[in-house]
């Protein structure tokens, strides 16, 4: 599908707001809560905030909670039953994420949908539609430029804004999804002016590693333990880079029940985590940190763009803002780029 | 910071440490810890007043035991956190060199544990006046409001335990969380799971809470959740006369019995 | 109508209990639902992830040969919280299954060629499916040999499958036991498998060797193997790793970029020499 070019005035998102509510959509915006900024569930644009670099936390929740119910069942004399239901997911709208957001939840994507189909996943994508919002300023913790990505990615949004100077919104409907919601609100929409240089709006962000010869590069370094000890000796193996992660979906599974009734639960989890892969024999194969921050680089930079072909990593700089002892990714890319082989 | 990082030279030269935990410059005009092994990486060390992190989980991190005699620069939280540590049983001499710092930047080098404890009885510590503000706040609700409050700031958490990570008393290397037989404490971060989680953990610090404040400076979503552990040091003073962190011996009143204790219902 | 859920377990019924060893049983599971039971298929090496309402899963390879239709069977040692769980059962009760899981021994491409399989204790299991499977097929295969071996002969497990195949005249079995595992009346051998492997001096011309057993017994067990000829295209083994999801979503079961229930578990040498030691 090309993208088609339009326009909105600042003043009236609030009536597109009112029409994507008013349709039975949830909508989760970036709000502001003192220093932070996070995904919450919003009714008007008055409570969203938009003058910021990146929210804290991702917003992949809205399809990747961070507790979900997988079954639920029942016990009864020696019987067991499953809860047989229809799961109908709320539509939501995710409006406000970076294009760096968007591009990682293609890779989400891909994750839960290559070879098995993952249900609950796909049950809550189908009804989530992706507003982006261009960047048009960035920190020294940003570097999606550096994992294939640009301040004014549409990959991955079914609309794309970018802010104007005067206050307004260029509007990139990208996707059929994209389409539908402007449609539904079409009056609210102009034409855009043809002399609007999108790419003069956005953040400049120069490429700080090469990111197609990362693969080759960190893969070189598997064996140096010297490395990733350095790397990781400040690590203390908490989970908070992987869970503010927009790409980050290790999960574990819980049975909890109380009495005649019980659900099975998928959480969020993490490899840093020491006991992550812990056998019950005992055994853990990562049983040191440099083991573990290793994977967590290897998965993001070498194992999930050989096997799926997408970015691990989107560069939107959360784990190294988030991170308790300032671990900066991006420092130690930089670090395995001039390692010698 | 010359002082220092010739200090640290002097470890590593003379023996005294074969690795000299300390900080230097971290992303942004942030401090970080670093782990100085070479004597020529000593220059790398500063100290200033944004240098708060407590660098004591380092004494119990397993990868970092492994390059051998520990030294470490020490603010008073820090020293607080030696004292504890040793008193537990986790520390001693032939592992860690403690190099105090005090807010001006001069150094106290402690010969050995003694000396640091002696030199810890000296001091004062009041926590922080913003914290001990925020706790009398809670302390004036009402069980409903505070119970909303906590409800409140709690639901934000998602269970990454950047908070127990960051704490030097959290060393257990299996922690209650990681026990599924029984499952203590719910994994997942639903409702019942943040506040049993945070609950424990409150209780579990007890008495050895030396209020360095790091616990919330780690959580990722800013939750005051040393408020919490802060609190219970505060009931500590207040109901056995106890501070955690000034004495060798173990006398922390979750952990120790004596005879005399006025409570009757054990005799 | 409910939603597809790939999540969702089948219901079993345990038929039969069979204890093997101390605190290793083997369970044969029927599915309560017929219809289910008549349509399942699965093949040799493939694993599953078997529940126990209210504490969890496990992961168990199936354990059972795919010729024999209506039923699975797992075997497993008590160990942690779904296997104790598991060990409170008894015929009659239910739990759940997920699967099958995961590649499979390429026996098609085996037919005309000896079969060399080598098992240690509680690894016999993962190897118990193929075995059955080739001798269903005896007649595709040419020389079958068992070597398994366990720490004492009570923790041998199958031991009544070890007498059939032992009396079989289309099967050589040589069973072991470590030294001072064996009781007076032993009389298989006394050794270490790779010790015994050694002395039987396998011939690995047109000879395909199938390996599972604790990472000591493997890391002693190929140099045997190497030093008769055997290439690491013939040797395949089985792998286990910690799992949740079992379909390669939950991110934990990886060695490098292959995930154990996905890419595996089974895998040949030449792939093993592949992947990094982390399992």
């Amino acid at each position: 599908m090309t993208i088609e070019r339009k326009k909105i005035k600042k003043e009236s998102l609030g009536q597109w707001f009112e029409k994507m509510t008013a349709a039975g959509n949830r909508i989760m915006a970036p709000k502001r809560n003192k220093k932070q900024v996070c995904f919450e569930t919003v009714t008007s644009p008055a409570e969203v905030a938009f003058d910021y670099v990146q929210t804290t936390v991702s917003a992949k929740r809205a399809v990747f909670p961070p507790v979900e119910e997988m079954l639920a069942y029942k016990f009864a004399d020696k019987e067991t039953k499953l809860e047989e239901k229809e799961i109908k997911p709320q539509p939501t709208v995710v409006f406000g994420i970076r294009p760096c957001d968007a591009d990682a939840f293609v890779t989400l994507y891909e994750v839960f949908s290559r070879d098995y189909k993952d249900d609950l996943f796909l049950n809550r994508w189908e009804q989530t539609t992706f507003i982006g919002i261009s960047c048009i300023q960035a920190d020294s913790a940003c570097f999606c430029t550096s994992t294939g990505g640009n301040p004014g990615n549409t990959k991955g949004s079914d609309v794309l804004l970018t802010p104007l100077k005067n206050g307004d919104f260029l509007v990139e409907v990208v996707t059929e999804k994209g389409k539908k919601i402007v449609t539904a609100a079409e009056n609210l929409f102009s034409s855009a002016d043809s002399d609007i240089d999108k790419e003069s709006l956005l953040a400049k962000l120069p490429n700080k590693f090469e990111g197609k010869d990362m693969k080759a590069k960190i893969n070189a370094q598997f064996d140096n333990e010297a490395l990733w000890s350095r790397q990781s000796m400040r690590c203390i193996g908490c989970g908070a880079c992987a869970y503010v992660c927009p790409t980050c979906q290790c999960f574990g599974i819980e049975d909890e029940r109380f009495g005649s009734k019980g659900k099975r639960i998928r959480c969020w989890d993490s490899c840093c985590f020491g006991l992550f892969t812990l056998h019950t024999s005992g055994h853990n194969p990562r049983h040191t940190q440099w083991q573990r921050w290793r994977q967590r680089l290897m998965h993001k930079f070498s194992y999930e763009p050989d096997n799926l072909g997408v970015p691990g990593c989107v560069g939107c700089g959360r784990c190294s803002r988030a991170c308790p002892t300032d671990m900066n990714i991006l420092e130690h890319m930089l670090e395995i780029a001039e390692e010698k082989a | 910071m010359e002082a220092l990082q010739k200090k640290a030279q002097e470890l590593l030269t003379t023996c005294r440490a074969n690795v000299v935990i300390g900080y230097g410059q971290g992303s942004d005009d942030k401090p970080r810890a670093i782990f100085v092994t070479d004597p020529a990486g000593a220059d790398k060390l500063i100290f200033n007043d944004t240098c708060k992190q407590n660098l004591g989980v380092y004494l119990m991190k397993a990868e970092v035991k492994k390059l051998g005699k520990m030294g470490i620069f020490a603010t008073k939280p820090v020293m607080r956190t030696v004292v504890l540590l040793a008193s537990e049983n986790q520390l001693t001499d032939i592992d860690v060199t403690v190099i105090g710092v005090n807010e001006d930047g001069s150094l106290v080098d402690f010969e050995n544990l003694q000396a640091l404890e002696n030199h810890v009885k000296t001091i004062t510590f009041e926590p922080d006046p913003a914290d001990k503000a925020k706790i009398e706040a809670i302390e004036k609700m009402t069980v409903e409001e505070r119970w909303a409050y906590w409800q409140d700031q709690l639901s934000k958490c998602f269970k990454c335990y950047a908070c127990r990570s960051a704490c030097p008393m959290c060393y257990c290397s299996r922690c209650t969380v990681e026990c599924n037989q029984p499952q203590w404490i719910p994994v997942p971060s639903h409702h019942l799971g943040n506040f049993e989680w945070h609950m424990m953990r409150a209780m579990h610090l007890v008495g050895r809470c030396i209020e360095c404040g790091e616990c919330g400076r780690a959580c990722p979503l800013d939750l005051p959740v040393h408020l919490l552990t802060q609190k219970m040091a505060a009931d500590a003073r207040k109901d056995f006369g106890w501070q955690a962190g000034m004495s060798l011996k173990l006398e922390n009143p979750l952990s120790s019995f004596k005879p005399d204790d006025k409570e009757s219902f054990i005799k | 109508m409910s939603t597809p859920n790939l999540y969702k377990p089948y219901i079993m019924r345990v038929d039969k209990i069979t204890e093997e060893a101390p605190d290793v049983r083997t369970f044969r599971l029927v599915f309560t639902n017929e219809e289910e039971g008549k349509n399942f298929e699965f093949k040799a090496g493939q694993f599953g992830e078997y529940s126990i309402f209210g504490e969890g899963e496990c992961t168990f390879c199936i354990a059972s040969s795919p010729t024999r239709k209506g039923y699975i069977e797992c075997t497993y040692r008590k160990a942690g919280r779904v296997t104790s769980a598991l060990a409170r059962l008894e015929e009659g009760d239910l739990m759940g299954f997920r699967g099958p899981y995961g590649n499979t021994f390429p026996i098609d491409e085996w037919k005309g060629k000896n079969l060399l399989f080598i098992a240690g204790g509680i690894a016999l299991p993962p190897m118990r499916c193929v075995i059955w499977n080739a001798l269903d097929l005896r007649e595709y295969f040419k020389d079958v040999t068992i070597v398994y071996g366990a720490r004492t002969v009570d923790d041998l497990v199958y031991k009544h499958e070890l007498e059939e195949w032992g009396k079989r005249p289309d099967v050589k079995l040589v069973t072991t036991v470590d030294p001072g595992g064996e009781t007076p009346d032993w009389k298989g051998e006394i050794g270490f498998v790779p010790t015994v492997l050694d002395k039987m001096a396998p011939r690995s011309e047109n000879t395909i060797a199938i390996v599972c057993g604790p990472p000591i017994m493997i890391k002693f067990t190929f140099p045997v193997l190497d030093k008769y000829g055997f290439t690491p295209e013939n040797i395949y083994t089985t792998l286990e790793n910690r799992m949740k999801c079992g379909i390669g979503k939950c991110g934990r079961c990886n060695v490098g970029k292959y995930f154990v229930c996905k890419d595996g578990p089974v895998f040949t040498f030449t792939q093993l020499k592949e992947l990094p030691p982390e399992y």
